[in-house]
């Protein structure tokens, strides 16, 4: 009986390192030397992948210098462009904080930060082209900020105003924005996956030369859309770039829960053929390099690719969401890649183009910038202070032209 | 003018859509070189290419999901779920993605999709093999639902289907896809070249999506009907030798109201037959629609036929498939009360 009990199988429940009550533990968390990684050939397969999708890209070292290969590969990079990315990152954040602050304020119903991932879709963005189409999360206003789409739109979807782009019928967040290559944004997991595959499919099969950038998180790569897009994007060999955004929590649910025994998010790619690289998300000149090549590679016709973003949620899930419930409160500031702004101004200082100073300074123009924005926007309504779209708004789009039916229920309304 | 079964109707229109617009393109489960299991797409990637007409990996959710993102960027995707019964892996790509990406992006993009296949009971297929789930789509805001009932209709319907810039749910009754068939299993089969809808013109045309057509003109009761179904109700009511007026829908979604309402204003009683399952099924709507529409016209409470409410089983097939005699009994009660 005894020897039978001791044999018996048991199943694992994978834990986070640390719950509220304990202290934040990221030790075993392995962060690689910088600059220790190789720039493969464009035309690399997936067997030639494996130290890439398993170890991490990373550019910055210890003193944020660029350091290695895929420094080497980015060459010299204008103080401009460094300053445009962190003006990005600084902007994307105000926005956060303004728009954090208007939920609470009740003029919104409802908001997603992305605080300690800004540097992924900011940087992604600027390395794309003109018609090449994201098909990204709820976590991605990034790549909107980065596209220079206007706040007004932004801000007006986030009060379902008059402004509103989606005439009110999405929650805030969903975005939409096909002139700034961002695909409307689903509160189905997964779905826009494999859509971002159809979309490159498309643009190989009518020869547009644009490319298509799948975007989701480590929670929902445990959708069935996450394998139908790798299955797919290896089956065809279509130019896009599928990202993870391995943020480490889904909710409240810790990473290890959707990856089980997997050793990273990029090698599961490597099992359908597909080259991976894992990547220091939170390191900026890291996310250019490979942002840069992956792109480049899609748009030579080599075929998808996946990256996988190391970063950390550092912000509650979303404006509903109390994370002092399942995880440390100061797991943010203990993870050990650090903040991506406070990186890259560290390296814009040590290459003497940036400052405390003009950092402080940039940081106040920006904030004013957008609570302006802000206070122009809310003149057309909020939820505390509506001026509501017109209800019948609800029937149109949902065909082409109105069937009677719709007619009927729209008359019944009353309009 | 040529004589085609159900399956040519379908592939001409396949055919002549991908001849006339390069932003067609046809993909589903053996649809490319092998033409599909029921042949529906033969020798169409022969003549048009891979580019155009292809094999897919067996993941629904994969099949409609590539074509919604090729549907966005304007393409005019064409897809094959090999029976209806394997739809429903792919349900969330069609009724949460497909069906309100005009709605969600106020139009930005739109998805003008035409998702085919094969549906409903008669040919021994079993749970897997013989469902009939429209109302699982009827009840989805932003879709069309279309059943065809013979070769004239289903290429004119089709083209229709494809050239239309929504998402088209596509259903293919597959017991009719040879012959039409009157409900009796020990009948003689009849092919399609024996019956006048086998005439389909070989260049395009197409039918209009939210009419139905009167197939029978009466005087006595309204049946509504779609799909195999028509041809059983036609069958029954020459047997019994009531004066009814039958109604193929032909597009469930978008109704065509105003022909029913016509109807059964004229008769007075309404029977509604289906396939598929009784509670919550198409025919409740109906029921509800013409209820509301024709109450002071109705002069017998509306009787409904329709597949029992259980899973489809293989042995007692006819036990099961609403034949002619479950019909002629409806037909008199909605007579007699």
């Amino acid at each position: 009986m005894s020897s039978r009990q001791g044999t018996r199988a048991r199943l694992q429940f994978p834990h986070p390192p640390a719950r509220p009550d304990q202290k934040a533990d990221f030790s075993a968390i392995v962060v690689p030397e910088a600059g220790i990684l190789p720039v493969p050939p464009l035309d690399i397969d997936a067997s030639g992948c494996r130290e890439l999708a398993v170890g991490m890209v990373r550019v910055l070292d210890k003193n944020n210098r660029p350091v290695g290969p895929w420094a080497d590969y980015l060459g010299d990079l204008s103080a401009d462009r460094l300053r445009l990315g962190l003006r990005d990152m600084l902007k994307m954040r105000a926005i956060d904080r303004r728009m954090l602050n208007a939920q609470r304020q009740g003029k919104t119903s409802f908001y997603l930060q992305c605080t300690g991932e800004e540097a992924i879709g900011c940087c992604f963005q600027r390395e794309l082209s003109q018609g090449d189409m994201n098909f990204p999360t709820y976590r991605q206003q990034t790549l909107l900020v980065a596209a220079d789409y206007p706040l007004e739109q932004l801000m007006g979807q986030l009060y379902s105003n008059e402004l509103d782009p989606l005439k009110g019928r999405q929650l805030p967040i969903m975005h939409s924005a096909r002139d700034y290559g961002f695909f409307s944004i689903s509160g189905n997991l997964g779905t826009q996956y494999v859509q971002a595959v159809g979309w490159a499919m498309a643009a190989a099969l009518t020869g547009t030369g644009k490319i298509a950038a799948g975007w989701i998180g480590d929670g929902a790569t445990a959708s069935n859309d996450f394998h139908s897009a790798l299955l797919t994007a290896s089956v065809y060999m279509p130019p896009v770039v599928l990202n993870v955004v391995n943020n480490q929590w889904a909710i409240s649910t810790y990473t290890g829960i959707a990856a089980g025994k997997s050793e990273t998010y990029a090698a599961r790619a490597l099992g359908y053929g597909i080259p991976a690289l894992r990547v220091d998300g939170n390191d900026y000149l890291a996310v250019m390099a490979v942002s840069r090549w992956a792109i480049e590679r899609a748009r030579q016709g080599h075929g998808p690719v996946l990256i996988e973003w190391f970063t950390y949620r550092a912000a509650a899930h979303s404006t509903s969401d109390d994370p002092s419930a399942y995880r440390p409160r100061d797991e943010a500031r203990a993870w050990p890649l650090g903040d991506p702004i406070d990186r890259l101004k560290a390296h814009l200082i040590a290459r003497g183009d940036w400052s405390e100073e003009r950092h402080v300074q940039a940081e106040a123009e920006i904030l004013d910038e957008v609570t302006a924005v802000q206070k122009a926007v809310e003149a057309h309504g909020t939820f505390v202070d509506p001026q509501p779209i017109s209800p019948a708004e609800i029937f149109l789009n949902v065909y082409a032209d109105m069937p009677e039916h719709l007619r009927r229920q729209r008359q019944e309304m009353g309009y | 003018m040529a004589r085609m079964t159900m399956i040519e109707a379908l592939r001409s229109a396949m055919d002549v859509k991908l001849g006339d617009d390069p932003s067609v393109i046809v993909f589903g489960e053996d649809v490319g070189y092998f033409g599909g299991v029921f042949r529906c797409t033969a020798g169409l990637q022969a003549r048009y290419g891979e580019e155009r007409v292809f094999d897919t990996p067996i993941n629904e959710s994969a099949i409609v999901g590539m074509a919604v993102g090729m549907a966005a960027q304007g393409m005019r995707p064409c897809v094959e779920i090999q029976f209806a019964d394997y739809v429903f892996p792919a349900y969330d790509q069609i009724t949460q993605e497909a069906a309100r990406l005009r709605h969600r992006s106020n139009g930005q993009f739109t998805c003008p999709l035409v998702v085919r296949m094969p549906t409903g009971g008669g040919i021994f297929g079993g749970q897997t093999h013989s469902q009939s789930p429209e109302a699982l789509f009827t009840h989805v805001a932003g879709l069309k639902v279309v059943i065809p009932s013979n070769p004239y209709d289903a290429k004119g319907l089709l083209i229709a289907a494809i050239e239309d810039p929504d998402p088209v749910i596509f259903l293919e009754p597959k017991r009719i896809y040879n012959g039409p068939f009157a409900g009796d299993p020990h009948g003689k089969s009849v092919p399609w070249s024996a019956h006048p809808a086998g005439d389909v013109p070989e260049e395009h045309y197409s039918i209009p999506l939210g009419k139905a057509a009167i197939r029978r003109q009466g005087s006595a009761v309204t049946v509504l009907a779609y799909g195999t179904m028509v041809h059983v109700a036609e069958a029954t009511v020459e047997q019994t030798g009531i004066d009814a007026e039958i109604i193929d829908l032909r597009t469930l979604l978008p109704l065509d109201l105003d022909t029913i309402r016509a109807s059964v204003a004229k008769t007075g009683r309404c029977v509604v037959i289906h396939e598929a399952t009784r509670t919550s099924g198409f025919g409740a709507e109906l029921i509800a629609e013409v209820q509301e529409a024709c109450f002071w016209h109705l002069r017998a409470p509306i009787q409904r036929v329709a597949g029992w409410d259980a899973p489809y089983p293989h042995a007692q097939e006819w036990d099961y498939f609403p034949g002619p005699d479950r019909i002629a009994r409806a037909l008199q009660q909605a007579m007699e009360a």
